[in-house]
């Protein structure tokens, strides 16, 4: 074994985007487990605050700075660490390490490269290095040329012969790929390109093959395992990031699974990789044409290899149980295979290939309805933002587990109680997928169509499609039985059917069909994942349900306190709300609690092996939360850490006698229910935006005229402003109305009086027996209107009032008092002049918790929990007076959501955020800017800034911007605006104005290194100048400002700093 | 259809294989693919199969030439859920047609990791897969209170219509009648075939070798095959080794006469019973897909396919014989080498099928050899 480092620099993955999850908190908090338990000083840097891997206690030193290649250099500098990790941060690390490599920095202050050597990685990025690397072992690749020009490209595409794929190199999840099928679509779709990426690929194009991948783990002294292989249900052509996933393959035969395995070991020692990878497949279903007599009957090609930690290893790791992680990084230290334990087991070695007795199915969670313009069709591009993962024994009963699991109102495959998802061009959908694949297949087998049809529409293997019809076919023999009888129900049950979807099929309800159930005896048992299928004893305390058994593995625990997870990631419910379930169990366990962790989503730290005591990876629906706590009768259950899938079940599983802790179930519909917390405001002469509940058309045009537009349109029970809009008239209204009604049927809409101008402030704290305990306030940069989620959020509050912080402390406690709280909450409020409101308020941890935990240095869920606890929290918490600034900001991921409008509106769009600290405002948020991946302007800023207000108010920020020696190019009328008012810059056309020079051959030429561009009106859908202005910018990756307040705050810091002073100073230097 | 224990127990399952009963030891596998080169390996002749992954049946059964024998060699079935529709493009028929035209019995429907864990905790059990078991009380009573391994017990047991298969010589009962040759190249191995897998016959099959196939009991010193033969191969099989005491006896003699021998599973425990160490029962045996095996030579571990019931005692290994793998979860014999003298075998399967072809390099390395006259 090489001689152990003594600090390693961990780089982080930095916010959340497509393609780049939580599953990278679960990857870096495993590996700071590993380095740590050497007695290893770890230095984290990583910008998201929102994680468990930055929390005290857990790496040495945490740097909350932007993952570039000057700040990476800056901490090198000061720390010196003498090794680097870069797998277990994603591309992002992968990235920022080859940069330093290749700048000398590591060289010059002697930084090791820990596990996989840099030059391997490179020859696993580079397309021509890595074919020509996997040819001198004769291993098949996709015939592939890389082009570093448009017309290179186009001669590729001819020698390979189209249909050709087309992807890029260097890229996360699949970015800018998909099929091309003849010259004139090569050209347009690659035109511009190669300004933003150095290569470009073209590729034989495989659609239909099988899509198989391994998991690939490889020491120093050259043992190599396969941790476990998974198939894409989604054959070829669908990113594996958009597919649904198996694990261990389910239509492969030993000859492939062996013969791919065998490929797999041989390439990944050839390559040199030491750790953790991930290699793709692509098999030929039907290779017999081309076989000869007994000669491996078998054609694949291999699509590429990840030499780091990916989605797909954190998805095998939970999958297996295997902690591929914390193995890698031990590897990465020089440790053999065979040195290390099983640590499931305990007792046998961690050189093993994990066999599984049960399957896992992974789904996608996509939130694309979000986007106004995005399409909804799926292919080799990742838009997914989060995934959910169904343990069963029945591939039946895993899908409809899985489809529950996403939480987006599906009840299964089939028997949705809303009468959604129902598909009517299902055909089209197979054959082109799009999000809803998945009903559409239901509705074709509903409607007779053949298997063999759809399997030749859309690839997707007979198999799975005939165990999907075995579903369809009991719907409708329940249909028609119409009644419970025991077989059946027990049929059902097995193939994966809920309650209610048999409450549906038979005309009963969820209750009825469960208490019938639970005469006849028919309940699920609790089954253990221990890595090596039953043959070997194992303390393991990783559990899933099933209805195919007739034993528990185990028996109730004792003294325990359940904690109910927060689900997918998805738009507005992210990895805060993992990071609050983690504190939950942390501060249980500190109190001799034993905990019981429910959760379904594979991408988080919440659901690793050893973060709690029992794990249920299962569905957070009320029947399988009711199974659970019905069996394991925990003391006390957390439904306030998991965001609102958890608070939403709260008041049905307290029917249900289900003790829940801190605040009453009851309370917390009062806080959910508009009418009851509207009345309740009242009541405390709390103001609040006036707003009406409407269900009819006539009734919403005739409150807003009342109300007086603009007017806020939505649905109840909203999180992260699904179908929320701004209606500026009557025809918007209706637009609008039609969009929310298509999201939500049965719920009625509320529209509320939108106010202009508005600051939007927020109060996040803990409640004990209705006292408030602690509460801190920031403010939003940006005017209300950009949803809490998509606001640049600064703490302590720097242009609030001490009045108006006084005045929404007062109604916090009055609210916090009358709500009798106890447990963790969120007030935002409306401030204008000298009038405070209340917009809403959730009795649970919000996502600002780990924000103002780790600003403050309180940890929020820590004394909430202990409050629900019972035990004495108040003291004197200092939150306010901070000698320090930070600020929060929104992580996007519009260059993924093609088509989408990358503006801040009033529904979320935002997958992530990040939060850096400074010295002062400006650096805080220029910082903070720059870590979700904002590049400061160095030579030109096209400014478009839109109505009369925007350019007087925006005046002069732009001077600033002239001051600072930037270029200054401008659209019609504000160039025209700025001449007359003496600010030189050059007038561009717009694109619809056909005149030269336009904004697009500006864009184009890359001249431009910043956009402003003010919407004219937020929420507007036309197809505008300024839509295809913030669309260029996004699809070229120049910096974009939507926001009148952000691009105020943005140039004032800019010009205040220079750009200089942004000092690399960890985060425990701020808390001095 | 039901899986009754010799203790009583019994597991209520569908029949989906052959409308036969089938009486065995309950064994289980781990493996999660290659039903069809288990279901056909002559290893589990006799026993009664529990497979750990619930899946079963999904991509069919593809032609006889796939299989690692002529026919299914296990004596019946038990998964918890076979799949009725398959899908492969080998597949020329389904898995419960295999079962019926096999006349092997099958279940589903029943919770394999319960058996899964009685067999773990109880080791490998008698049973039988039937429709009608009739057993009275009394007898099952008799069994629990008999101890086990007296004559008295396996009465009792034979009269409840248990038979443990390890009592009788399984090896004489796979093992071909006939002698087989395979190629013509110059290196001429006999392969002593115990209930071989065909993988291993293919393996050994090369351009410079030709494979003289014999039955279990052939004597190839006594009545050496035209042209003679230069090297030894022994198979994998079924059951107990110490049933056969011709073979080793023969292994005995080719070790006077110096020729190089490997072999392979029950061919480990045939090397080691030669060599003159002793062999035992293990508890519920090794059978799966993923068991890792360190080199003790080099330290390497590898990832091994297994399907064995009894194992090599290291400790009584005679002072010329050092083991060669050992098991890296429970540390038993995974393989012997004579310290000097071309002699050695190894427990788990590296010809794999099904299973990883981690160390199908012990071929190639005994044939490298052999050709380059180094043993």
């Amino acid at each position: 074994m090489t001689e152990k480092p003594k600090k390693i620099l961990l780089l982080g993955s930095g916010g959340l985007r497509i393609g780049q999850a939580g599953e990278f908190d679960y990857s870096g908090s495993q590996a700071i487990k590993a380095f740590k338990e050497e007695g290893i000083e770890v230095i984290l840097m990583n910008p998201n605050i929102a994680t468990v891997q930055t929390d005290q206690g857990f790496a040495d030193r945490v740097y909350f700075l932007p993952l570039t290649e000057k700040f990476a250099t800056k901490v090198i500098e000061k720390e010196r660490p003498d090794a680097i990790a870069l797998s277990f941060g994603g591309q992002t690390a992968i990235n920022l390490g080859l940069a330093l490599e290749k700048s000398g920095v590591l060289q010059k202050f002697s930084v090791r490269v820990l596990g996989t050597p840099v030059s391997v990685i490179r020859d696993t990025e580079d397309r021509d290095l890595f074919i020509k690397r996997l040819n001198e072992i004769g291993v098949k690749t996709a015939r592939s040329k890389s082009a570093h020009t448009e017309e290179e490209a186009l001669v590729a595409a001819k020698e390979i012969g189209f249909p050709v794929m087309i992807r890029a190199g260097f890229a996360l999840g699949g970015e800018g790929s998909g099929v091309v099928f003849n010259q004139k679509e090569l050209r347009a779709r690659i035109s511009g390109a190669f300004r933003s990426i150095p290569q470009l690929l073209i590729e034989e194009y495989l659609a239909g093959w099988k899509e198989i991948e391994y998991e690939v783990v490889r020491d120093a002294a050259d043992n190599c395992i396969t941790v476990c292989n998974m198939e894409n249900v989604d054959p070829m052509g669908v990113h594996t990031g958009e597919s649904i996933v198996v694990a261990p393959s389910q239509t492969l035969s030993n000859e492939e699974y062996q013969g791919l395995r065998e490929i797999a070991i041989k390439t990944i020692r050839h390559l040199g990789i030491v750790g953790e990878c991930n290699i793709q497949y692509a098999l030929d279903p039907r290779p017999n044409d081309r076989s000869v007599g007994r000669a491996k009957t078998f054609d694949y090609r291999v699509i590429e290899v990840n030499a780091r930690l990916s989605r797909s290893s954190a998805l095998a790791s939970k999958a297996t149980g295997y902690p591929l992680a914390f193995v890698a990084a031990k590897l990465s230290l020089g440790y053999t295979l065979p040195e290390l334990k099983n640590s499931i087991t305990k007792k046998t070695t961690a050189c093993f290939e994990p066999s599984l007795d049960y399957l896992v199915l992974k789904m996608p969670r996509w939130d694309l309805n979000k986007f106004d313009k995005a399409a909804g069709a799926i292919g080799s591009e990742m838009k997914s933002v989060g995934e959910v993962m169904a343990i069963g024994r029945s591939f039946e009963e895993v899908v409809q587990k899985a489809i529950r699991m996403l939480n987006v109102g599906a009840d299964g495959l089939t028997a949705h109680r809303s009468g959604n998802f129902k598909v009517s061009n299902y055909m089209d959908v197979i054959k082109e997928p799009t999000t809803e694949r998945i009903f559409a297949l239901a509705e074709a087998l509903r409607a007779d169509v053949s298997v063999e049809k759809i399997h030749s529409l859309s690839g997707i293997d007979p198999w799975f499609l005939e165990k999907m019809r075995n579903i369809i076919e009991t719907e409708r023999e329940m249909m028609r039985l119409n009644l419970i009888e025991p077989a059946i129900l027990k049929r059902a049950k097995k193939l994966g059917f809920s309650d209610v979807q048999i409450a549906v099929a038979t005309n009963s309800n969820e209750e009825g069909v469960r208490s019938k159930r639970k005469e006849m005896g028919i309940v699920p048992v609790v089954k253990q994942i221990d890595t090596l299928a039953g043959e070997f004893p194992a303390e393991t305390n990783y559990l899933y349900l099933t209805y195919h058994g007739s034993e528990n593995d185990i028996v109730p625990g004792k003294n325990q306190v359940a904690v109910l997870g927060s689900g997918p990631y998805a738009i507005g419910s992210s990895v805060e709300f993992d990071w609050s379930c983690v504190q939950a169990l942390k501060t249980l366990r500190q109190k001799g609690f034993g905990t019981i962790m429910i959760n379904s989503n594979p991408e988080t730290v919440s659901t690793d092996y050893d973060m709690s005591d029992r794990l249920y990876f299962d569905e957070l629906s009320l029947e399988r939360v009711l199974d659970i706590i019905e069996f394991e009768e925990p003391s006390g259950t957390i439904v306030s850490t998991g965001g609102q899938i958890p608070n939403n079940l709260a008041l049905k599983l307290a029917a249900n006698g289900v003790k829940i802790l801190g605040t009453d179930p009851k309370n917390i519909d009062r806080a959910e229910n508009r009418h009851e917390f509207s009345k309740l405001l009242d009541t405390l002469g709390i103001d609040q935006p006036e707003w009406a509940e409407v269900t009819t058309w006539n009734g919403a045009k005739k409150s807003a005229a009342k109300l007086g537009y603009p007017v806020l349109v939505r649905p109840s029970y909203v999180l992260s402003g699904a179908a929320m809009r701004i209606a500026h008239d009557e025809v918007s209204l209706e637009r609008f109305l039609k969009k929310a009604a298509d999201v939500s049927k049965d719920h009625p809409v509320v529209i509320s009086k939108f106010v202009e101008n508005a600051r939007e402030i927020e109060i996040d704290g803990v409640g004990k027996s209705g006292e408030l305990v602690i509460f801190a306030i920031s403010e939003h940069v940006e005017n209300a209107g950009t949803h809490s989620g998509d606001a640049t959020v600064v703490l302590p509050p720097q242009r609030t009032y001490l009045e108006t912080i006084r005045r929404a402390k007062d109604i916090t406690k009055k609210i916090v008092k009358s709500l009798e709280l106890t447990g963790p909450f969120n007030i935002q409020f409306l401030a204008k002049d000298n009038r405070i409101q209340v917009i809403e308020c959730n009795v649970r941890a919000s996502r600002s918790f780990p924000f103002v935990s780790k600003v403050t240095g309180h940890n929020f869920v820590d004394i909430a929990v202990r409050g629900m606890l019972g035990e004495d929290v108040s003291g004197h918490y200092r939150t306010v007076e901070l000698d320090y600034v930070a600020v929060k900001s929104p992580q996007f991921s519009f260059s993924r959501i093609k088509g989408a409008d990358p503006v801040r509106s009033v529904e979320m769009a935002s997958t992530g955020e990040v939060a850096c600290f400074g010295d002062s405002y400006s650096e805080a948020l220029l910082k903070s800017m720059m870590a979700a991946d904002f590049k400061l302007p160095k030579q030109a800023v096209l400014v478009s800034l839109g109505k009369e207000e925007n350019k007087i108010k925006l005046f002069e920020s732009i001077k600033q911007l002239e001051a600072m020696g930037l270029k200054l190019y401008a659209t019609e009328n504000t160039a025209d605006f700025l001449q007359v008012n003496g600010v030189v810059c050059e007038k561009v056309f717009k694109i619809s104005s056909k005149k030269s020079p336009n904004v697009s051959e500006l864009l184009r030429d890359g001249a431009v290194d910043l956009i402003i561009n003010i919407p004219t009106k937020s929420g507007k859908e036309e197809n505008t100048d300024g839509f295809i202005i913030r669309r260029q910018a996004t699809d070229l990756r120049i910096p974009l400002i939507t926001n009148r307040q952000l691009a105020e705050g943005f140039i004032h810091a800019l010009a205040e700093t220079k750009g200089k002073g942004l000092e690399a100073k960890a985060w425990d230097e701020y808390h001095l | 259809m039901r899986l009754v224990f010799q203790d009583g127990t019994f597991f209520e399952g569908e029949s989906f294989g052959a409308d036969v009963n089938a009486v065995g030891e309950v064994v289980f596998s781990t493996g999660m693919t290659g039903y069809v080169e288990s279901f056909s390996d002559p290893s589990f002749a006799g026993q009664i199969l529990v497979c750990t992954y619930p899946l079963i049946g999904n991509y069919g059964v593809p032609s006889p030439d796939k299989f690692e024998s002529e026919k299914m060699q296990i004596a019946g079935l038990v998964v918890a859920n076979y799949s009725e529709t398959y899908s492969h493009h080998d597949a020329v028929q389904s898995l419960a047609d295999w079962c019926k035209a096999s006349g092997v019995p099958a279940i589903q429907g029943v919770d394999t990791r319960v058996i899964t864990k009685k067999l773990r905790e109880k080791g490998a059990m008698l049973g039988q897969l039937t429709r009608h078991f009739i057993n009275s009380k009394q007898t099952l009573e008799k069994l629990k209170t008999t101890s086990p391994g007296s004559t008295d017990f396996f009465s009792t047991l034979q009269s409840a219509g248990f038979f443990d298969p390890n009592t009788e010589n399984l090896v004489a009962k796979v093992s071909p009648k006939e002698v087989q040759t395979y190629g013509d190249g110059p290196i001429r191995i006999v392969l002593i075939d115990c209930g071989a897998k065909e993988n291993i016959v293919r393996s050994l099959t090369r351009p410079e070798t030709t494979v003289i196939r014999v039955p279990w009991d052939y004597d190839f010193n006594a009545s050496p095959p035209a042209g003679g033969y230069r090297a030894l191969a022994l198979s994998n099989g079924p059951g107990d080794p110490t049933m056969c005491g011709p073979t080793v006896e023969h292994i005995k003699a080719a070790m006077a006469a110096g020729k190089p021998i490997l072999g392979v599973c029950l061919g480990n425990q045939l090397l080691a019973l030669a060599a003159g160490a002793k062999t035992y029962k293990l508890p519920y045996g090794h059978r799966g897909q993923n068991v890792p095996c360190i080199d003790v030579e080099t330290g390497r571990c590898y990832i091994t396919s297994q399907n064995h019931g009894f194992a090599v005692d290291d400790a009584s290994l005679p002072a010329d014989w050092k083991p060669w793998f050992k098991n890296a979860n429970d540390g038993s014999n995974e393989g012997i080498t004579h310290v000097s003298k071309p002699w050695r075998s190894v427990q788990f399967h590296p010809e794999a099928s099904p299973g990883p072809t981690d160390t199908a390099w012990i071929f190639d390395r005994f044939i490298q050899d052999l050709k380059n006259n180094v043993i």
